[in-house]
């Protein structure tokens, strides 16, 4: 825990319910956890029916913290219960989205939070088995986890009979090999199982044929960790945390040009130009503001105009970004949008399974455009180009990743069209004042 | 491949596809609704009866009332659905997606193995943009060469996964993988820097591009510089249809693209690659005649006068039973009849049989005895079953097409597979419910139909008469009355039992059924029958000999003993084959054979002359299934004579006159006098497998060791496989035998 002040600031702008115990001493101790509140959740959702659990949920207004967004309870109730194939909670630790770093503080200083909301998934769907799908990179939170767990086993909170209830539910962790193509639901089950991490055909969704054609609640860590309080504070009180439709808190990943860049639990539906001026403290050197990226790198940029906003999904969604993974990036004024661009386009480029074809070649594609215009070399078509391209990609690949190589890239475009005009004019990028011989 | 029904089930579903109402039973994909009412939709990566990829985007189609685009390889047919194949916004998504693929394309077509019959070409050819906006480098990785057969060139490759899913999925091999990410992906192969596999060259064929080519065929040609012939393959007993490539005379690839015949698109390493044999430098190409002890160089005039002339001395001098005929597991029927009929009605003498490698006889005669002699199972029966027993043999080395009609009824139909063996095949440890190991094949057959069978034959029994219509298959170590036996008890399970006993080579059971043998005549009637030989005597003239002559035990013991004083042999290489020293081979006043190759009996003969190939003649063969299927002409080569040219000329020599001019004569005549071949003509014709129904006596078995198989693997074939280049490069052509895969 000797890190956390790097990046969790904390703010009184806070509304604390995920993170509430992140700074409490040892919580990642189970003795600690118990002493505040710990387990009670699941205590309480195992005296419920998992019909009630799922209604609880559903109420809550809870969406997808992993960044489509989707009913939480809704999506556990299309687990068909009469199955009589075993069914599985995968918990997606896979946290890759540039941008997003709010699923590690929930592994790294509260995992027993994360494990009793996977439990009490379980409970709902059916489930006996949980798995925790963790990022490569995440090594080390596997490490807590997995003590987590082991504590948890010995106190009967996970295993056989749990709590005297009758309900068993064991937990396994598994970790990825560094590809961000595994954070997407179905990449995640192959990987899983332990074939190369593409992304399956959809239709059938995971609730109905995911892990081992089984059914599967595929649910992100942020998610399952807002479960516990739910059922322990009811779902109305945690609907009117948020906005309609919108329940609870968020963890926003605050990056980029900002002065206290860091993760906070903020009310759904926080402003976001508060959160850049009052939470994150506005931008250093008092430089002003051009850009900024909602939620993480596959979204839409917004413009410094755009930044009226309420953040939740809704109200994001209405001025054509995304909520996304919570991962908010500002960008400064003395900020290349080209250069930006390229760089979202690399990481894609490179992050691509390649699968299909548009997203296999069109990330490539892009990449060797920006990358060609940005250094000088550009042609009048090529913003065009860019444009069609991203837009052949849009809605036509097997799995999101197209679409949020796409969509960055026609945002960039539309919106900072001059910058692409001024490095035509130029024959060089403005931000670097030099050309850049051509390769 | 998933059922696509002409005809509406009582559920099914219709929709509207680009203003055509169309009806499709449930679950039907929306690609192959489309492809039922004459509406082509482009795909790469959809490859009937393999699993859904919705990779490569080609099959995108408009949905009315859903927003984005949607694969209509993945899409099932839904009440109502309105769907648009040819709008605009469908061309445009097409033509996207061939932009994309033609990024890092080459485009080198004017080189490539695949142009003319690219399917990429023909897709840009049909929907693509004649220009692209890709003005970026190429991303490019050396060709690598996966095996001596095989070769990849990775910027050529579109990743459809084709070649990965038929290794894994149809050829239970699994040797591909895809390696690294994004547009550096590249199929490799699982096991190293080298193909560890069949060699089958399934990927080869299945390869929409020229990603994958073969190394017999690559750069040698293009595809409009051949001609084609659809005709038999001539290695194993499974007789899969082959469309030979013909350049200046010469093969120059094999494939059955046009998935017609029983085998589909299927060929095993032999089939695509071990023709090779046929373009031999090592063929016999004149005839030699034996002067002062050694071979010379002799016309066909003086090597066929010579034979008969020794023929006509031992004859004289010793009697007909002194001469004796061995026959081919691959000639045509047509040859093998003429050939029994040279040694029954010219040369006087039952003195004939060949190495049997099924016991064909007692599989006939017992379903003869037991009413039931439609019950011979088809390929594609085989891969229909609901249930498959398996005794002896090894059919994914022996009969790759068996072995794959198995593997797809318990694939596609979930049918149960039984099997006896005293090895661990393959298809025992991957494909088995039951796997029953035991010493003898024979004795285990014993106790499996006898009162009280022991461990995994008892559940194998137990479950065995659960199931209905189960094929059996069976190896030459199940011979004589363990068939009787097999037959009977199988037929009493419930439902169609249906029987394939596995004879080694493309004509083993045309061998049999066109009478082979030294006590039937073709179509298994024994020799002492009066009626059967009559049916013949009458077109013939002459009389039939009606005691049974010797078998080729008893053949090789009289050449030995002197009492076998001229041997005439067919295609077939006995010394090797039964061990006939060269002592006793010399014995022969007249050791006549006609061959492709200097085998070791060719190298002990008086007269040898030069054989031609399956390729190079027409007629018919009878695969193990007992389906004919006609041989065609494809090619010439120069010196050689087929079978049927060098039997009409010795009947000539011999002073008969037989009516024939063509092969085909010889087929009218065996469909008007062989019991079970009145087979349709035209479905011959046009390439059709046509099932016979023979009947006989059941008669006993003359001895155990007449029937045996050569236990070849993937990559030999008797005494040819030795002059085929492509069936000894294969790294794995030269390990032991074994589970390699």
């Amino acid at each position: 825990m000797s890190d956390y002040e790097s990046y969790l600031k904390g703010s009184p702008l806070e509304v604390q319910v995920i993170s509430r115990r992140f700074r409490i001493p040892n919580i990642t101790s189970i003795d600690v956890f118990l002493a505040h509140d710990g387990y009670k959740a699941l205590a309480k959702a195992l005296k419920m029916k998992p019909e009630e659990v799922i209604n609880e949920v559903k109420n809550s207004g809870l969406r997808g913290r992993g960044g489509a967004g989707f009913n939480t309870g809704m999506k556990w109730s299309f687990v068909p219960r009469q199955s009589p194939k075993p069914k599985y909670v995968a918990c997606n630790a896979d946290e890759s989205e540039p941008g997003t770093c709010k699923d590690r503080p929930l592994m790294e200083y509260d995992p027993h939070q994360l494990l009793e909301g996977i439990a009490i998934a379980g409970y709902a769907i059916g489930s006996h088995q949980g798995y925790i799908y963790i990022r490569g990179e995440y090594r080390y939170l596997m490490d807590i986890l997995d003590r987590a767990i082991a504590e948890a086993y010995a106190r009967g909170y996970l295993g056989k009979n749990i709590l005297g209830s009758g309900f068993d539910f064991d937990i396994a962790t598994h970790t990825g090999a560094g590809a961000y193509e595994c954070g997407e639901e179905t990449a995640l089950l192959n990987s899983l199982e332990g074939f190369r991490g593409n992304p399956r055909v959809k239709p059938p969704f995971p609730a109905v044929v995911g892990v081992y054609g089984c059914p599967t609640v595929v649910n992100n860590v942020e998610t399952l960790s807002n479960v516990p309080a739910i059922i322990l504070n009811g779902a109305d009180w945690y609907a009117k945390l948020g906005t309609p439709k919108n329940g609870g808190t968020r963890l926003f990943c605050l990056s980029g040009h900002i002065n206290r860049p860091g993760v906070y639990e903020l009310p759904m539906g926080f402003p976001l130009r508060r959160m850049i001026e009052e939470v994150g403290g506005g931008i250093p050197g008092g430089k002003k503001l051009k850009a900024v990226i909602p939620g993480g790198s596959s979204c839409p940029v917004l413009t410094a105009d755009e930044i009226d906003v309420a953040m939740d999904f809704d109200s994001v969604a209405k001025i054509g970004s995304m909520l996304g993974s919570g991962g908010v990036v500002m960008i400064d004024e003395d900020t290349c949008m080209v250069k930006m661009a390229l760089r979202i386009m690399k990481f894609y480029a490179h992050e691509s399974c390649g699968w299909c074809i548009p997203c296999r070649e069109g990330t490539s594609w892009l990449e060797a455009l920006l990358e060609r215009f940005h250094s000088g070399a550009g042609l009048a078509t090529d913003a065009d180009t860019a444009l069609d391209v991203s837009y052949n990609m849009l809605g036509k690949t097997l799995c999101p990743l197209g679409d949020a190589a796409a969509l960055p890239t026609i945002s960039i475009v539309k919106k900072f069209r001059g910058e692409f005009e001024e490095h035509l004019k130029l024959g060089a990028c403005p931000y670097e004042r030099k050309a850049v011989a051509v390769a | 491949m998933p059922e696509t029904m002409t005809t509406a089930a009582p559920s099914a579903v219709t929709l509207t596809i680009d203003g055509k109402t169309v009806t499709a039973p449930p679950g039907t994909l929306l690609i192959e609704a489309a492809k039922q009412a004459g509406i082509e939709v482009p795909s790469f990566c959809y490859y009937p009866g393999m699993a859904l990829q919705g990779a490569c985007r080609m099959c995108l189609v408009s949905i009315e009332k859903m927003g984005k685009l949607q694969t209509a390889c993945t899409t099932t047919v839904a009440p109502g659905m309105v769907v648009h194949t040819e709008n605009d916004e469908v061309r445009n998504a097409r033509k996207a997606m061939l932009e994309f693929l033609l990024t890092n394309h080459p485009l080198d077509c004017p080189v490539c193995d695949k142009g003319g019959e690219c399917e990429l070409q023909d897709a840009v050819f049909r929907y693509g943009a004649a220009e692209t906006r890709f003005m970026e480098s190429k991303l490019h990785h050396e060709e690598k060469q996966f095996s001596k057969l095989i070769y990849y060139d990775w910027p050529r490759c579109i990743l459809c996964y084709r070649c990965v899913r038929v290794c894994d999925e149809i050829m239970d091999v699994n040797a591909y993988g895809v390696a690294f990410r994004a547009a550096h992906s590249e199929i490799i192969p699982n096991r190293g820097e080298k193909l560890e596999c069949e060699e089958c060259g399934m990927c080869v064929d299945i390869c929409p591009v020229g990603a994958l080519t073969s190394g017999t065929y690559r750069y040698k040609t293009r595809p409009w510089e051949m001609n084609y012939t659809g005709t038999v393959c001539n290695h194993c007993g499974d007789g899969c249809k082959t469309t030979l490539s013909i350049r200046n005379n010469e093969i120059i690839r094999a494939n059955n693209r046009d998935h017609s015949g029983i085998n589909g698109e299927f060929l095993c390493v032999k089939g695509r690659f071990g023709w090779d044999f046929v373009n031999s430098q090592e063929r016999l190409l004149e005839p030699r005649v034996r002067r002062n002890g050694s071979q010379a160089p002799a016309s066909w005039d003086d090597a066929l006068g010579l034979a008969v002339e020794r023929l006509k001395a031992v004859i004289k001098e010793h009697g007909r039973d002194a001469v004796a005929v061995i026959g081919s597991n691959r000639t045509s029927n047509e040859e093998n009849y003429l050939l029994q009929r040279l040694a029954r009605s010219v040369l006087g003498t039952n003195n004939i049989d060949h190495h049997r490698t099924a016991d064909y006889a007692s599989l006939v005669g017992a379903l003869t005895a037991a009413g039931a002699k439609d019950r011979h199972a088809t390929m594609a029966e085989i891969a229909s079953a609901n249930s498959i027993l398996l005794i002896g043999n090894d059919p994914t080395q022996q009969h790759p097409l068996v072995a794959l009609q198995i593997r797809e009824a318990v694939r596609q139909h979930g049918a149960h597979l039984y099997v006896i063996n005293r090895n661990r095949i393959k298809l025992a440890e991957r494909q088995a419910a039951v796997f029953a190991e035991v010493k003898n094949e024979t004795e285990a057959l014993a106790s499996l139909i006898g009162d009280s069978p022991s461990g995994e034959l008892a559940a194998l029994r137990e479950k065995l008469q659960a199931e209905s219509d189960t094929v059996v298959i069976f190896g030459s170590e199940i011979q004589g009355r363990d068939v009787q036996r097999l037959v009977r008890w199988a037929l009493a399970l419930p439902g169609r039992t249906r029987f394939v006993a596995l004879g080694d080579y493309a004509n083993s059971r045309g061998a049999a059924d066109m009478g082979l043998l030294p006590n039937t005549l073709p179509g298994y009637s024994p020799v002492s029958d009066v009626a059967a030989s009559a049916r013949f005597e009458s077109v013939w003239g002459g009389s039939i000999p009606s005691k049974p002559g010797r078998n080729i035990r008893e053949i090789i013991v009289d050449i030995d003993s002197g009492a076998i004083k001229a041997l005439l042999v067919f295609g077939s290489n006995p010394a090797k084959t039964f061990g006939v020293s060269k002592e006793t081979l010399a014995k022969l006043s007249l050791l006549f054979v006609a061959d492709l190759f200097p085998t070791e009996t060719a190298a002990m003969a008086d007269v040898v002359v030069p054989a031609a190939s399956f390729a190079e003649k027409s007629g018919t063969v009878t695969n193990l299934c007992g389906e004919v299927q006609a041989l065609r002409k494809t090619m010439r080569k120069a010196g050689t004579r087929s079978d049927f040219e060098i039997l009409l000329a010795l009947a000539r020599l011999l002073g008969a006159a037989w009516p024939y001019r063509t092969p085909d004569d010889v087929l009218r005549e065996i469909v008007e006098r062989v019991p079970g071949y009145s087979i349709a003509l035209p479905h011959l014709l046009v390439g059709g497998a046509v099932p016979t129904r023979p009947e006989g006596a059941p008669l006993a078995l003359e001895r155990a060791d007449l029937v045996f198989s050569s236990g070849d693997s993937l990559f030999t074939s008797g005494s040819v496989s030795r002059f085929s280049w492509a069936l000894n490069a294969p790294e794995e052509a030269r390990r032991p035998r074994g589970h390699i895969f």
